[in-house]
């Protein structure tokens, strides 16, 4: 193995992302409990330079590093560059929610990055064991940072129920890909490519294997039929670290499920089709028939999200360019939307308080129009309504399911979408049609937080109107 | 032919009016509010630009605006209006100006976004009218309901939740399925355009299956018989203005949409159809103007009076079908068509004020309950003649232009068959019981009770919205020339296209229609 300095500059944004997270973990022990915002600061820097980092070193061609583990293309530039947005988005929405608690400590930002780097390292995966790799990295710090609140009893439930069902999530995933290995000889998503072509379809194993891929791929999903940890985790984890592990996750989710089902197994693209398409339509109905009958909002989301993984899914198995870029951009567009709501839920939280019931919802067009207009954006985007850009990854999708002859599955997901439309304007009705409850204090937001979430908000709208710039990045990537 | 983008101009100004009102936020209303009637009546004043630029000596598109949106599926930012938008249009901006004026001081929660949502929905609507790219008019079709539902939720009556959830509900069930349409048919077309679509040839499955699609969606807008119950909900449930937008505008789109989509589009499938949508909309002018007769409710009662009256227009439309299969009557058709729209114009006022004259009672007593008044024209002189005049347009009395499209209407029915045109000639007793049955309970008679006696007649600014109404019906009425005129060509190009045979050359033999020879698609530049 030889080394050359030229893998380095590939790998510059993780590089980042890592010096930030032991310079957090180091500067935390010096500071006193009153300096502890530079944590957050530090954070937000590091963020922000792995951006800047991904914009310098990405856009060329597609490139392989560190003898076939790394890969860098289109598909791992854009997707990176997401993922770091959204997780600047999420640090900024958490700081206020830490602070009121005393919890700003350096150990939330510490796990928070190391969670980003995880999922820096899944997109730009070209091996199932760098995959796996990035994917456990993530897991480990995600199961911590639901036990964050240490005094919480619902959160240690909620990590220990995380914990248990992805280390089986997990498993069943290195299970099929030891399948893979045996049947392939090779984890290199192009070696085993090239050996699926070559033997195509008439071992077994291999589609065995494919079958226990399917099965991790749902798990870190939150698919149906495995989506049992999705809402309890929801609704129990303290709210900043649902939202850091109920948006950017997502798009690295979709990094898993397309680096190992579209660059490594294409060739077998009419097996795994099927599969998906059963977690698809089971997604969509039973998420969003479920979220109905949800009082607590943060279990509606996680039902919402559910439903969501289901519109993804068809993006991907319809199996062509337009379906992946479809795909690729609904996972984007939904992250930023999930991290939106959350954000919301932590403003509406104060000390002593969190937001969990639609009823906290209420009024709060009285209380604050401006983040009214913000949620209302992105519920309305939830639901699929134009001129959102919501409205426009379904049609992405859609359009990408027709295009393959599937006409009953599309009218099957317009027809849940009409009946997920419900659960999103019961929200907007706790905001606009309701006063809110007496001696609702005001509420106390910071400028940053202001700020995060008017671009949060307009950004959804902009993209409605303008989808062609992101359209393109996600296409590209897949030619 | 035209480079000044007229059109974007009139959607986009009230939006950032609309804009703008919110942002002066709720510190001072009269600032909002007047800053909402300067962009409304500028808004009106374009409108008037496309009526004098419009050549309506052709059938093509005039103020076409066209340029990519989404390149990579050929959608476009494509705009263009014919005879049949381009009244609609104005007829849009023309009715926000009173719905703004309505709301000038009943509004006092939150006037600015009162206001700013009626100049969205403004914006939005005048979209919907022009769009001649499907996708471009699902984003406005769709966008629409956003300032609507927020409109009765926030302003609207006790069982507003309720009311708007059900309008968002209805309205989406009905044209996700028109989405599903869109993007099959750009499979079939290569573009979006819809003028590209009214070109296509299709087999006569994927007909029925589009035109069932989009009969969902209109169906559900118009509404017709029997997914219209979320119409009278909607109504009652909504603040004047939004009831005026509601009857006004909105549910002419689903009209609009039968003459854009489903009758060029898929004609054969129309043809083969006819049957039941003529038997929905004589169902609608017959069971519903029964219904409207046993209301308690004046906005109810009114409401249902729309939905009668809207089953004219799709059955004015619809006849031609049955027309053109006897070639010898041609010129029924055309009848048919334009006195759809002209009722639909027609209904636009009488409607619009009908929700007015409510509203301005509803203002004073809190009370839309026809058993709580009773002569009132004791107390409000000139509101009752208000009143009394505007009841006899909606009983279609001549000289009003209720009478005109009705008129037109039942006579191209007639032409069709005789019996469909007796029982749509009903409604004209229909609609006389109910309206003028209505107007002797809550208007003439002595005065019931201490509220009635209390009424102070209208003042300046209804007295302005009544009027100004009230002379567009008589005008109308009685020279409904101007705008038959401006419509005419395009009607006629637009019975050609419907009567146009759009099978595929394997199943030509199942035509029905009268020109069975395929259009020669007029290649473009």
């Amino acid at each position: 193995m030889q080394f050359d300095v030229a893998n380095l500059i590939a790998i510059l944004p993780e590089i980042a992302v890592l010096i930030t997270a032991c310079l957090v973990l180091v500067v935390d022990l010096y500071l006193q409990d009153k300096n502890k915002d530079v944590n957050h600061t530090l954070t937000l820097v590091g963020l922000i330079i792995a951006i800047a980092l991904t914009g310098a070193v990405g856009g060329g061609e597609r490139q392989i590093f560190f003898d076939g583990n790394l890969i860098q293309d289109g598909i791992s530039d854009l997707l990176k560059g997401a993922i770091l947005v959204v997780s600047v988005l999420g640090f900024i929405y958490a700081r206020p929610w830490l602070k009121d608690r005393d919890m700003l400590v350096g150990e939330f930002y510490v796990l928070g990055l190391f969670a980003v780097l995880g999922m820096l390292v899944m997109v730009s995966a070209n091996s199932f064991l760098t995959v796996y790799l990035g994917l456990e990295l993530q897991a480990l710090s995600l199961y911590a940072l639901v036990a964050f609140d240490r005094e919480s009893k619902k959160g240690a439930e909620a990590a220990m129920k995380y914990f248990v069902l992805g280390a089986l999530g997990s498993g069943m995933l290195l299970y099929g890909i030891s399948m893979l290995y045996g049947a392939t000889g090779s984890v290199e998503f192009g070696a085993v490519a090239q050996a699926v072509s070559e033997e195509g379809m008439a071992n077994e194993v291999l589609v065995f294997g494919i079958v226990f891929l399917v099965i991790g791929i749902g798990f870190k999903f939150g698919a149906v039929p495995f989506h049992m940890w999705v809402p309890d985790i929801y609704e129990g984890a303290p709210t900043p670290a649902v939202l850091i592990l109920g948006s950017a996750p997502k798009i690295a989710a979709f990094a898993l499920a397309t680096r190992m089902l579209v660059d490594g197994l294409q060739e077998l693209h009419a097996d795994w089709q099927g599969m998906l398409l059963i977690l698809a339509v089971l997604s969509m109905g039973l998420g969003n028939l479920v979220a109905i009958a949800q009082s607590n909002i943060k279990r509606m989301l996680a039902y919402s999200t559910i439903s969501h993984v289901g519109f993804i899914f068809l993006g991907l198995l319809a199996g062509s360019t337009q379906g992946y870029a479809s795909a690729m951009f609904y996972a984007i567009v939904y992250a930023l939307m999930a991290a939106g709501a959350f954000g919301i839920l932590l403003i509406l939280s104060r000390k002593g308080f969190d937001a969990e019931t639609l009823e906290d919802l209420k009024g709060l067009n009285d209380r604050d129009a401006w983040y009214a207009a913000m949620m209302t954006i992105i519920m309305f985007s939830m639901a699929g309504v134009p001129p959102t850009v919501g409205f426009m990854a379904k049609l992405l999708v859609l359009e990408a399911v027709i295009r393959i002859d599937l006409l009953w599955l599309a009218l099957v997901a317009v027809f849940f979408s009409v009946i997920g439309a419900f659960y999103y304007l019961r929200v907007i009705k706790f905001i606009y049609f309701d006063r809110a409850v007496l001696n609702a204090p005001a509420l106390v937001t910071t400028g940053g937080v202001r700020v995060a979430m008017t671009f949060n908000g307009l950004i959804l709208l902009m993209l409605g109107l303008f989808p062609t710039a992101l359209l393109s990045l996600c296409q590209s990537a897949f030619i | 032919m035209n480079e000044f983008p007229l059109l974007t101009l009139v959607i986009w100004l009230p939006i950032v009016g609309g804009i703008v009102v919110l942002a002066s936020g709720e510190k001072s209303p009269s600032i909002s509010k007047w800053t909402a009637l300067f962009f409304a009546a500028i808004t009106f004043l374009l409108s008037i630009g496309l009526w004098i630029g419009f050549d309506s000596n052709t059938a093509q598109m005039q103020f076409v605006e066209r340029s990519a949106w989404i390149p990579t599926f050929n959608v476009e930012y494509y705009l263009g209006v014919d005879g049949i938008s381009m009244p609609l249009i104005v007829l849009t901006t023309f009715i926000t100006i009173f719905v703004i004026v309505a709301g000038w001081e009943v509004i006092t929660y939150k006037p600015a976004q009162y206001m700013a949502a009626f100049l969205i929905m403004n914006g939005i609507m005048v979209g919907v009218f022009s769009a001649l790219d499907g996708i471009l008019f699902y984003v406005f079709w769709e966008a629409m309901l956003i300032p609507m539902f927020i409109i009765i939720g926030v302003w609207g009556g006790p069982n507003r939740v309720y009311a708007t959830i059900k309008f968002f509900l209805y309205t989406f069930l009905g044209s996700v399925f028109m989405l599903v349409a869109l993007i099959y048919m750009y499979f079939q077309s290569g573009s979006f355009s819809i003028l590209d679509f009214q070109e296509m040839q299709l087999g006569i499955t994927a007909q029925t299956l589009i035109f069932l699609a989009f009969l969902l969606a209109f169906a559900v807008k118009v509404p017709m018989f029997p997914v219209h119950t979320w119409l009278p909900d909607a109504h009652v449930e909504a603040p004047t203005g939004g009831s005026v937008i509601l009857a006004a505008i909105m549910l002419k789109i689903g009209g609009y949409g039968f003459l854009r989509f489903s009758m060029p589009i898929t004609p054969d499938a129309s043809a083969s159809l006819t049957w039941l949508i003529v038997a929905l909309s004589l169902i609608a002018i017959l069971y519903i103007g029964f219904v409207a007769l046993v209301q308690q409710d004046m906005k109810k009662l009114i409401a249902y009076s729309s939905i009668a009256h809207m089953g004219f227009v799709t059955l004015g439309f619809f006849i031609v079908f049955t027309i053109a299969q006897n070639p010898a009557l041609s010129s029924g058709s055309i009848m048919g068509i334009e006195g759809g729209m002209v009722q639909m114009i027609s209904h636009g006022f009488i409607s619009g004020a009908l929700f007015l004259c409510v509203g301005v009672l509803y203002d004073r007593v809190h009370s839309r309950e026809i058993a709580d008044y009773g002569g009132v024209i004791n107390t409000m002189p000139w509101y009752g003649a208000f009143v009394v005049f505007f009841a006899m347009a909606n009983a279609g009395l001549p000289g009003t232009s209720g009478f005109v499209g009705e008129f037109m209407v039942i006579l191209a029915t007639f032409r069709a068959d005789f019996w469909w045109a007796v029982l749509a000639a009903m409604t004209l007793i229909l609609a006389a019981a109910f309206t003028l049955w209505m107007v002797k309970r809550v208007i003439f008679g002595e005065v019931k009770n201490d509220k009635v006696a209390a009424l102070k007649d209208i003042d300046q600014r209804e007295t302005f919205n009544l009027a100004v109404l009230a002379v567009a019906v008589l005008a109308l009425g009685i020279w409904p020339a101007p705008l038959v005129n401006v419509m005419h060509t395009t009607v006629e190009n637009l019975v050609v296209q419907v009567t146009t045979c759009k099978l595929p050359s394997s199943e030509r033999s199942d035509c029905v229609l009268t020109h069975s020879e395929p259009i020669v698609a007029i290649p473009n530049d």
